[in-house]
């Protein structure tokens, strides 16, 4: 993408819609070298129509105070590094443009909840990619693979293309209130990786990953609340998701 | 410090670093150091397809994938090269679907396969349906597909561990890999692997320019990183500018929009593809589409209310197969310009989008120190690499292939070589270089900032090396590039801590994009001719009497202790198709 912070697109629609506009950011703060305690920091910037609150951070980042840090790469949706609490909602701040927000009063960026926060918007990832490593996130067949491609109609494929858009942002997961309130539930996103295996016509291994989730900490724990559906970037949803692996273990059908 | 010891680093967790990693793993102790959380690799924002003669719908096969590659690739291409991805695409395919991967199926349950841009029927005859696809998500389903795979085999990786340096020994007047040294972002401390075999899988550098569609973290590390040590960089001049690139933003819209029936057309409506390439009009090679673009614009019959881009109309398209077929980048449409693809044209422009060039290897994906020799135990694979089979020009769909071709054959190649090979000896203090460099720009109190300088450089590179040069734009980039080069030694970072000190990282990868500008516009200044890619106002025609050879630049340090761009020049292997005009 363009470095939109730094360079005003002024011949797109929108950017024509909304030449240029001030927003404050207030952003939770923590630099463990540093800091005993979070802190909020507030910066007002001149942005433009097409920005996005990822465009923002690299401003401030860019031009203010360079030792603001989070993560990014692709800058557009596809990465999963920039899952942040924006305004109270978990959200990638690549794709969540500052003209959607409400700008008559600061724009909230903190770090996701229920991780450790390493750094300013940086929280720990490793007990979220253990709780995805944990339910066999892998096809699972048994004998001989076929000389060519296993066949598997439209329709089968279809049964599970949903989940299949996962990119592992952690915004389900960081957006549950059981898993902010207890260490040991998977979350939903390790359910998304489940189910995307367990209803995929070409895998064997549903009964073990159905074990896996009928556990005390699995499955069971999912209160409904579809913070997780919204939170959902890629717009899969999640919950309806978790109620298809119940059902599965319920009636041991796939 | 910290020191381990693998039989095969492998740096980079996209397509080709997860390949190579599934291999190798399963021969040798094998670690991937990988700057970022692999999954976060940019493999995952390819969407198109990856062609293979599977020939599942229509008459296909690989001798025709092969010609289409070369012709493709403006004759650039090393034939032999093209020859071995095209034929070993169809296991490549395979071997993903048995890992998993959720193709689009046909009717009776084969993979499903599609047009793209350059892919034809019997040499040229018309489109041909070869891209193997999962809607327009192909290379996020490659890289959680790999990723998957990856943990099923529990490969080890360092996530964001940035590998800063390549580490060589001599052994009787031989350069010898000996291992890489890397920086962790988390804590700040250096880690020293030493390794028998290192394969380099870290990318491209599409951050060289400013609107790209590659992502923050693509800065050229492993090609720099190469060069640095002597390593020659092979056909850099040759960068390739994706035709459809969301206008202002450069966020890619691939090119399977167009396979799947949009047409590009100009502010009066008119399909000018016709004119520029009449058989196969919107699915020409990438470098004749942006070229025609950018034409249009310069002449005048640009959309938009600065005339400055072109517009792709899916509007013809029934709602419910853009749904099916190309969902994600009709959302990026409606998320990042606001624009309805159902009804409204979609603003368009070339995006900075792959480099052709990059460590030379041999087929067996061995770093050349030369033309004629290699470096025992360095490996690359992927963008990183120039091996060559996309020459002038990379046909779409033949980067997902490279990975996973190339990618497969750089784990088995380290492995075998880490077999039989004995540990070289680790050079005094192997680190000492780096922690100066990371010192040295820690230290340094109030100077340029880092942003500041790489905008400049992001600019000059738009305005002067980009889809159309000439002797004076890039002079003026050599110059601006100069310049920047000084202001580099006095940029400065604000964070001077430890943990997770991504400004200090920001201003190495600087270095490396500056180093890397460098090569194109030396190797684009000194081809005088137009070639694929590379596109001379001044040479408007290809020359095979002086130029059918690849480029190959040395960094050479100078008495005064500057560096400088020495180039060189290297045959093209050529074995069934003799050169010809390029019509479309």
């Amino acid at each position: 993408m363009t470095l939109t912070a730094e360079a005003p697109v002024q011949d797109s629609p929108a950017a024509g819609a909304i030449p240029s506009f001030q927003v404050t950011l207030k952003l939770r703060r923590f630099n463990p070298e540093s800091d005993t305690e979070p802190r909020w920091e507030e910066h007002t910037l001149t942005m433009h129509g097409t920005d996005r609150v990822l465009d923002a951070l690299h401003k401030i980042k860019w031009e203010i105070d360079g030792s603001l840090t989070f993560r990014r790469s692709c800058a557009h949706g596809i990465c999963g590094s920039d899952a942040m609490r924006i305004n109270g909602r978990n959200r990638l701040a690549c794709k969540t443009l500052l003209k959607d927000l409400p700008l008559d009063k600061p724009v909230v960026v903190e770090p996701i909840k229920g991780l450790a926060v390493m750094k300013d918007l940086i929280v720990d990832m490793e007990p979220f990619y253990s709780a995805y490593k944990s339910i066999m996130p892998f096809l699972v067949t048994t004998g001989n693979d076929p000389s060519r491609e296993r066949r598997q109609s439209p329709e089968e494929r279809e049964r599970f293309d949903d989940t299949t858009k996962c990119i592992l942002c952690a915004a389900c997961t960081t957006s549950c209130p059981v898993y902010w309130s207890d260490g040991q539930y998977f979350g939903p996103q390790a359910i998304v990786g489940a189910h995307r295996f367990i209803f995929d016509s070409r895998d064997e291994g549903a009964e073990q990953r159905l074990e896996i989730l009928n556990d005390r900490e699995g499955v069971w724990r999912c209160r409904t609340t579809f913070n997780c559906t919204d939170a959902c970037p890629r717009g899969i949803e999640v919950t309806k998701a978790i109620q298809e692996v119940k059902r599965a273990l319920l009636f041991r059908r796939v | 410090m910290q020191t381990h010891q693998y039989d095969v680093v492998i740096i980079g967790a996209g397509g080709a670093g997860m390949r190579a990693a599934l291999e190798a793993g399963q021969r040798a102790r094998t670690a991937v150091i990988t700057k970022l959380y692999p999954t976060r690799s940019h493999t995952g924002a390819a969407q198109g397809g990856m062609c293979a003669a599977l020939a599942n719908v229509e008459d296909d096969n690989w001798e025709w994938h092969t010609f289409d590659t070369v012709k493709g690739g403006d004759f650039l291409v090393d034939q032999d090269a093209a020859e071995i991805m095209a034929k070993e695409a169809i296991d490549a395919v395979l071997d993903l679907e048995k890992m998993g991967l959720p193709f689009n199926r046909t009717p009776d349950g084969t993979i499903d396969q599609r047009r793209f841009g350059g892919h034809t029927r019997n040499h040229g005859e018309a489109a041909v349906r070869r891209a193997c696809y999962s809607a327009d998500r192909t290379g996020h389903m490659i890289l959680q597909t790999l990723y998957q795979q990856c943990l099923k085999h529990e490969v080890e990786f360092f996530s964001e561990f940035y590998v800063l340096d390549l580490i060589f020994s001599e052994i009787d007047g031989e350069r010898r890999t000996a291992g890489v040294v890397a920086y962790d972002l988390a804590s700040g401390e250096i880690h020293v692997f030493r390794a028998k075999s290192v394969v380099f899988a870290t990318g491209g550098a599409g951050k060289v320019y400013k609107t790209t569609s590659n992502a923050h973290t693509l800065t050229g590390d492993g090609m720099a990183i190469a060069y640095r040590r002597g390593v020659p960089l092979e056909d850099m001049e040759f960068f390739q500018f994706h035709p459809t690139g969301l206008a202002g933003l450069g966020i890619l819209l691939s090119e399977a929009a167009r396979g799947e029936g949009a047409i590009l057309r100009n502010s009066e409506g008119e399909r000018f593809m016709e004119r520029y390439a009449p058989t196969l009009k919107d699915l020409a090679p990438r470098d004749v589409v942006a070229r025609a673009m950018a034409n249009e614009v310069r002449e005048g019959r640009g959309a938009g209310p600065n005339k400055d881009y072109v517009l792709l109309d899916l509007t013809h398209l029934e709602p419910a197969h853009i749904d099916a077929k190309l969902p994600d980048i009709t959302e990026f449409a409606r998320t990042y310009l606001g624009i309805e693809p159902y009804t409204e044209p979609v603003p368009v422009f070339p995006t900075a989008h792959y480099a052709m060039g990059g460590i030379p290897t041999t087929v067996e994906t061995e770093v050349l120190a030369s033309n004629d020799h290699v470096i025992p135990g360095l490996f690359a694979a992927g963008e990183v690499a120039c091996v060559s089979v996309h020459g002038a020009n990379r046909l779409g769909t033949n980067s997902l292939l490279d990975i996973n071709v190339f990618g497969r054959r750089a784990g088995i190649a380290a492995a075998a070589f880490a077999a039989k090979a004995p540990w070289v000896d680790l050079p005094e203090s192997p680190e000492s270089q780096t922690v100066a460099m990371l010192e040295g720009m820690r230290s340094r109190d109030d100077g340029e900032r880092v942003a500041e300088v790489r905008r400049a450089l992001q600019e000059t590179m738009d305005a002067n090396a980009q889809v159309f040069r000439s002797e004076a734009t890039l002079k003026q980039a050599l110059a601006d590039i100069g310049v920047l080069r000084e202001r580099f030694e006095r940029v400065s970072v604000q964070d001077k801590g430890k943990r997770f000190n991504t400004d200090l990282l920001e201003a190495l990868e600087l270095g490396f994009l500056l180093d890397l500008a460098e090569v194109i516009v030396v190797g684009a200044l000194e081809r005088k001719e137009s070639r694929g890619g590379h596109f001379r106002e001044d040479y408007q025609n290809r020359d095979d009497v002086n130029y059918m050879r690849h480029t190959m630049a040395y960094r050479t340090v100078n008495e005064d202790g500057s560096a400088s761009v020495r180039l060189d020049y290297k045959p093209v292997v050529i074995t069934r198709y003799q050169p010809m005009e390029r019509k479309f």
